[in-house]
C-alpha cells in the first residue's frame, strides 16, 4: 500500500508543479517533432487539429502528449508513427493513420517500450499494422481508443492491442477490428481486460500465452475469425464476457489449451461453432454460463481432468458437450440443458433420473466429420436413444446427476 | 386440365381424411406451441413431424386414393383425353390437397404464435416434399394393379427414404472414412429427397455445426445461398422425375 | 363403322383375346355375350383404348385408333359399376365431363329427363344408392350424342320402371342410326334391343350374325334358350 501510494504521488506531483505546456497548431510556428524535441521531462504538448507527417516520433521524456479536435498523425504507410521509450508518458486524443507495415520491426501506430505507467487514451488507430504495441513496461493504462484496419491479408495485419513482458496493466474500453489478433498478450500477468469489444478480427479476438493471474470482464468478442485462444496460463479468471458468432472449421467462442486452476463465470456462449474448446485444461470452474445456439457447446478432450461445469445454462445447441474418449475426469452438476427429457416427481427443481451430455451421434461426428450431414435423421435419432437407453460407447461416467428442470436466470 | 384438376380436388378437399390430417396437424402444432414455450424446441418437434409424419401420410394416402380413384380413371379414360392428362390432373389435384392440408395445418399456428424467416422455410419444404411423395405414390401406384401391393411398395420407398438410406450412408461414410468424402457425402445425401428437406432445415437451424467440421467445401457451400438453391432444385426434381417415370408406364398399361 | 382385324391380347397365360376379326355396324345394335371370361370386357376395353392390345388393329370409320385418344368422343360408355368422387355432386359430375369432353353441342336429355336428374342434381355422389349410380353412367353415356355406344351390363342394379326406360332409349338410338354394343348377362333385356350377336369363347369369336337368323337355326323363340342350345353345340362338336 505504502508503495502504490509513493507511486501515486510521483504520477501526480511532476506534472502539477513544473509543467510547462507547448501548442502545437497551423497558426503556430511550432512543428510537432520540433515540440517533443523542446519538451522537458512533465511538460505536455497541446496539438490543435491538423494532419501531421512527421515521419517517425520517438519520445524518450515523461511528457504529456494531449490532441485536440483529433489531429491526424500520417505514418505514409511507410513509419512507425509514435514510439515511446519512457516511463510516465501519456498519449491521448490522436488519431494514428496508415503506419509502414513490416513483419520484422513490427512496426505499430504507437510503440512503447520500458515506458511504465503509459497511458493512452481515446485514440483512434486507423490501418495500423500494429496498434498500439507494449513491451516490457508495466503499470499500463490503455483505454477508450478504438482500432480499425481492414486489410483482407493475414500477412498485411499486425495485432489491435499487443503486450509482451509487462505486469500489472489495465486494458478497458477500447474498440479493436479487423487486425490479426484484437488484444495479444505473452508474458503479460495481474493484468485488468475489461469492457472491450472485439470483433471481426482475422485471428483471434483475445490471444494470450504465458499470462497467468490476469482478469478479462465483461468484454465481447464476437465474429473474429477462429474466436478466442488462451494457452498455457494459470489461475484466469474470466467473468460476464460475450463470446458470440464465430464460425467456422477450427473456430471457437473459447479456446482452452494447457490452461489449469481458472474461472469461468457469467460468460455468454452463443451462435459459436464451438462454445468451448478445451484441450489439456484442469482444474478449471464453469459456473453460471450460458450456451445457446452453439454447435458444440463444450468440446472436452480426454486431455481435461478435475473441471466442473455447474449451473450453466445449455440452450439450443446442435451437441451439448462433445468428446474424443471414454474416460472422463470431469463432473457436471446442477446444469440446465434443454434436451433432459426426464421428471420430477419430487418437485424438487432437479430432475430424478441424470442427464448424459454426450451423444453417441456426436462421438461420430468426431470420428466422420461429413456424417454431420445426417444429423437430425430419423435413423440419427434412433441411434441416440438406442445409446441413451444402453450406453455403450458414450462415456458413462460423464453425466449431470441432478441436472435442474428450468433454466437459471442468467444474465 | 385445369378444369379436371378443379373438379378431382373439390371432391379431395371435402374429403374426411384431408379434412381430418388438416386438423391433426394443426392441434399438434398449437399444442406444441402452448407445451413449450421456447419457440426452438417447437421448430424440433415440427422437424420431426415435417420429416417423418408428412412422407409418410403423403405416400399412403395419395397411393390408396389412387386405387380408389381406379374405376373413375377409366371412365375418364373412356371420354376424349390423353391419358396424361388425366394422370397429371390426378397428380396436381392430390399434391395439391395435401400440401395445402400441410400449409394450413402447420403455417396457420405458427403464424398465429408469431412465425420467423425458419418457419416460413419449414413451411416451403414440407409443401415440397409433400409433393414429392405424392410423385412416388403415384410411381408405386401405377407399378401394380393391386391396391394392397402398391401400398406395399408405397411403404418401403417411406422406410427407404427415412431410415434405411441413411444408415446406408452412414456404413458407407465410416467404411470409407479415411478418404475425403465431402462432396461424395453431399451427393449421396442428395439422392434422397427427406436428407434434402432435412438439410434445408439444418442450414437454418445448427449452421453454426454445420460451419465447424467440414472442409471448406461445405462452408463455401452452405455459407452462401447455394446451399440453399442447391437443395431446393434437387427437392423439384425429386418432385418431377417419379411423376414422369410414372406418366410413361402409365401410358403404356392396360388398365 | 368398327373394324376389328385379327386383334390378340395375352394377360400371363390368360389368352384374353385370340385373332378376334370382326366387323361393327352403324345402325345395328350388337349383344355382346359369352361365358365368363371370355374376353369380352378385354374386347370392350381395346375399343376404349384403356386395354393395348398385343397384335391386331382396330379401326374406327377407317382409321387406326392405336395412340389416339380423339375418336373416343364418337364413343359413350357406360362401365358396369360406376365409381365416382364421393364428395363431388351430380351436377358438378355432369359439368365435369363435359369439360373433359369440351363439348359444346346440344344435350340429349331424354334419360336426364326421365330419371328426374333435375331434383338431383345437388346430390353428393356418396349419398347415392347404386342405382341412382347406374343411372348417372347412363345419362353421362348419353348425354353427349355420341355415335357409338358402349354398354356393359347397363341394367344391372337398375329398378324394372328404369330398366324400361333405358331399353326404350336405346331402340330409340338404334333406330336414330347409332352402333350400339351392349354385354349383358341377362338375356331378356337383350332380347328386344339387340339385333346381332357377338358371341366370344375363350378369346375367339364363336358366333356373329343377327338374332333373327340365329333364333331360326335354333328353332328357339327365345334368346336365352337359342344361346343355351349353341353352347351346348360348340361344347359338343
Amino acid at each position: 500500500m505504502y508503495f502504490r501510494t509513493l507511486l501515486f504521488l510521483l504520477i501526480i506531483f511532476p506534472g502539477c508543479t513544473y509543467a510547462r505546456v507547448l501548442e502545437v497548431s497551423p497558426a503556430s510556428r511550432l512543428s510537432l517533432a520540433g515540440a517533443i524535441g523542446l519538451a522537458k521531462n512533465g511538460d505536455t504538448v497541446v496539438v490543435i487539429g491538423g494532419r501531421h507527417r512527421s515521419g517517425n516520433l520517438l519520445i524518450q521524456k515523461s511528457m504529456t502528449l494531449l490532441g485536440k479536435n483529433k489531429p491526424v498523425l500520417d505514418g505514409e504507410g511507410k513509419y512507425e508513427i509514435l514510439t515511446i521509450q519512457a516511463a510516465r508518458v501519456k498519449v491521448s486524443g490522436f488519431r494514428f493513420e496508415r503506419s509502414g507495415r513490416s513483419n520484422i520491426d513490427d512496426y505499430a501506430g504507437l510503440k512503447a517500450q520500458g515506458a511504465d505507467f503509459l497511458e493512452v487514451s481515446h485514440n483512434e488507430f486507423s490501418e495500423t499494422f500494429f496498434g498500439i504495441h507494449v513491451s516490457k513496461s508495466n503499470f499500463v493504462h490503455i483505454h477508450h481508443n478504438q482500432l480499425k484496419a481492414s486489410s483482407l491479408l493475414e500477412y498485411e495485419l499486425g495485432n489491435g492491442i499487443h503486450l509482451w513482458k509487462c505486469h500489472s496493466a489495465r486494458i478497458h474500453r477500447n474498440r479493436i477490428e479487423g487486425h490479426r489478433d484484437g488484444i495479444y498478450f505473452e508474458f503479460v500477468t495481474k493484468t485488468s481486460i475489461q469492457s472491450n469489444y472485439s470483433y471481426k478480427n482475422k485471428r483471434y479476438g483475445l490471444h494470450f500465452m504465458f499470462s497467468n493471474d490476469n482478469s478479462y470482464r465483461n468484454n465481447t468478442f464476437r465474429n473474429n475469425g477462429a474466436g478466442v485462444a488462451v494457452m498455457y496460463t494459470a489461475r484466469v479468471h474470466m467473468e460476464g464476457n460475450t463470446f458470440d458468432q464465430n464460425w467456422g472449421a477450427s473456430s471457437y467462442g473459447l479456446l482452452l489449451k494447457d490452461i489449469r486452476d481458472s474461472e469461468v463465470l457469467n460468460n455468454r456462449f452463443t451462435g459459436n461453432t464451438s462454445g468451448v474448446y478445451m484441450e489439456g485444461t484442469s482444474r478449471t470452474r464453469f459456473e453460471r454460463n450460458t450456451f445457446k445456439n452453439n454447435g458444440w457447446a463444450v468440446q472436452l478432450q480426454a486431455s481435461c481432468d478435475g473441471n466442473s461445469f455447474h449451473r450453466n445454462n445449455f440452450i439450443g445447441n446442435t451437441f451439448d458437450i462433445a468428446t474424443n474418449g471414454s474416460l472422463v475426469l470431469n463432473t457436471t452438476d446442477h446444469n440446465y440443458w434443454d434436451k433432459y427429457q426426464g421428471y420430477d416427481l419430487n418437485r424438487d427443481g432437479t430432475g430424478d433420473i441424470p442427464f448424459y451430455p454426450v451423444s453417441l451421434f456426436s462421438m461420430i461426428v468426431e470420428r466422420i466429420p461429413p456424417a454431420m450431414l445426417l444429423w437430425r435423421s430419423f435413423m440419427v435419432f434412433l441411434l441416440n436413444r438406442a445409446e441413451s437407453v444402453l450406453p455403450a460407447i458414450t462415456p458413462e461416467d460423464l453425466k449431470d446427476h441432478s441436472p435442474s428442470m428450468k433454466p437459471y436466470d442468467l444474465r | 386440365m385445369l378444369k379436371i384438376i378443379r373438379y378431382i380436388l373439390l371432391d379431395l378437399l371435402r374429403s374426411r381424411f384431408t379434412l381430418f390430417y388438416t386438423l391433426l396437424l394443426f392441434l399438434s402444432t398449437v399444442g406444441l406451441y402452448q407445451i413449450d414455450g421456447d419457440p426452438g424446441k417447437v421448430m424440433l418437434s415440427l422437424l420431426n413431424i415435417l420429416l417423418m409424419v408428412v412422407p409418410l401420410v403423403s405416400i399412403v394416402f395419395s397411393t390408396i386414393h389412387f386405387h380408389n380413384s381406379y374405376e373413375f380413371i377409366e371412365l375418364m379414360l373412356s371420354q376424349p383425353v390423353p391419358r396424361s392428362r388425366v394422370l397429371f390432373a390426378e397428380f396436381f389435384a392430390t399434391a395439391l390437397s395435401l400440401g395445402l392440408a400441410f400449409m394450413v395445418g402447420i403455417g396457420v399456428p405458427m403464424l398465429l404464435f408469431g412465425a420467423g424467416g425458419g418457419s416460413l422455410i419449414l413451411v416451403g419444404t414440407g409443401f415440397l416434399l409433400t409433393i414429392v411423395f405424392v410423385s412416388l405414390a403415384f410411381l408405386a401406384s401405377v407399378l401394380t394393379r393391386d391396391k394392397a401391393r402398391a401400398i406395399g411398395i408405397a411403404l418401403l420407398f417411406w422406410f427407404y427414404f427415412s431410415l434405411i438410406y441413411d444408415a446406408f450412408v452412414l456404413w458407407l461414410l465410416y467404411s470409407f472414412s479415411d478418404y475425403p468424402l465431402d462432396q461424395p457425402t453431399l451427393i449421396l445425401v442428395s439422392l434422397n429427397p427427406i436428407d434434402l428437406a432435412r438439410i434445408v432445415m439444418m442450414l437454418q437451424m445448427d449452421i453454426s455445426a454445420l460451419m465447424g467440421y467440414t472442409g471448406a467445401f461445405f462452408r463455401n457451400f452452405f455459407g452462401s445461398y447455394q446451399g440453399i438453391l442447391f437443395s431446393l432444385s434437387a427437392l423439384l426434381i425429386w418432385a418431377v422425375w417419379p411423376i414422369a417415370v410414372a406418366n410413361r408406364i402409365f401410358n403404356k398399361k392396360d388398365l | 363403322m368398327i373394324s376389328v382385324n385379327q386383334l390378340s391380347k395375352r394377360f400371363g397365360k390368360l389368352q384374353a383375346l385370340d385373332a378376334l376379326s370382326l366387323e361393327l355396324q352403324a345402325g345395328c345394335s350388337y349383344a355382346l355375350i359369352g361365358p365368363n371370361g371370355s374376353g369380352k370386357t378385354t374386347f370392350i376395353k381395346s375399343i376404349l383404348g384403356l386395354v393395348l392390345p398385343d397384335s391386331g388393329t382396330i379401326h374406327m370409320d377407317g382409321e387406326n385408333i392405336s395412340k389416339h385418344w380423339q375418336y373416343r368422343d364418337k364413343i359413350g360408355y357406360m362401365p358396369q359399376i360406376g365409381h365416382y368422387p364421393e364428395n363431388i355432386r351430380i351436377g358438378q359430375l355432369l359439368n365435369m365431363v363435359q369439360d373433359i369432353r369440351q363439348y359444346h353441342g346440344a344435350f340429349d336429355d331424354h334419360l336426364y329427363k326421365a330419371f328426374r336428374f333435375d331434383q338431383l342434381l345437388n346430390k353428393r355422389m356418396h349419398t347415392l344408392s347404386g342405382g341412382t349410380r347406374q343411372k348417372v353412367s347412363a345419362v353421362l353415356a348419353f348425354m353427349f350424342k355420341p355415335d357409338v355406344l358402349i354398354l356393359d351390363e347397363p341394367t344391372a342394379g337398375l329398378d324394372p320402371l328404369s330398366v324400361e326406360l333405358l331399353k326404350d332409349k336405346i331402340q330409340l338410338e338404334k333406330e336414330a342410326g347409332k352402333l350400339i354394343l351392349i354385354s349383358s348377362h341377362i338375356m331378356s333385356d337383350l332380347d328386344h334391343i339387340a339385333s346381332e350377336m357377338v358371341y366370344l369363347y375363350e378369346g375367339k369369336l364363336l358366333y356373329n350374325d343377327s338374332i333373327q337368323k340365329l333364333k331360326a337355326e335354333t328353332g328357339e323363340e327365345r334368346l336365352g334358350r337359342a344361346i343355351a342350345k349353341l353352347m351346348s353345340d360348340s361344347v359338343n362338336s
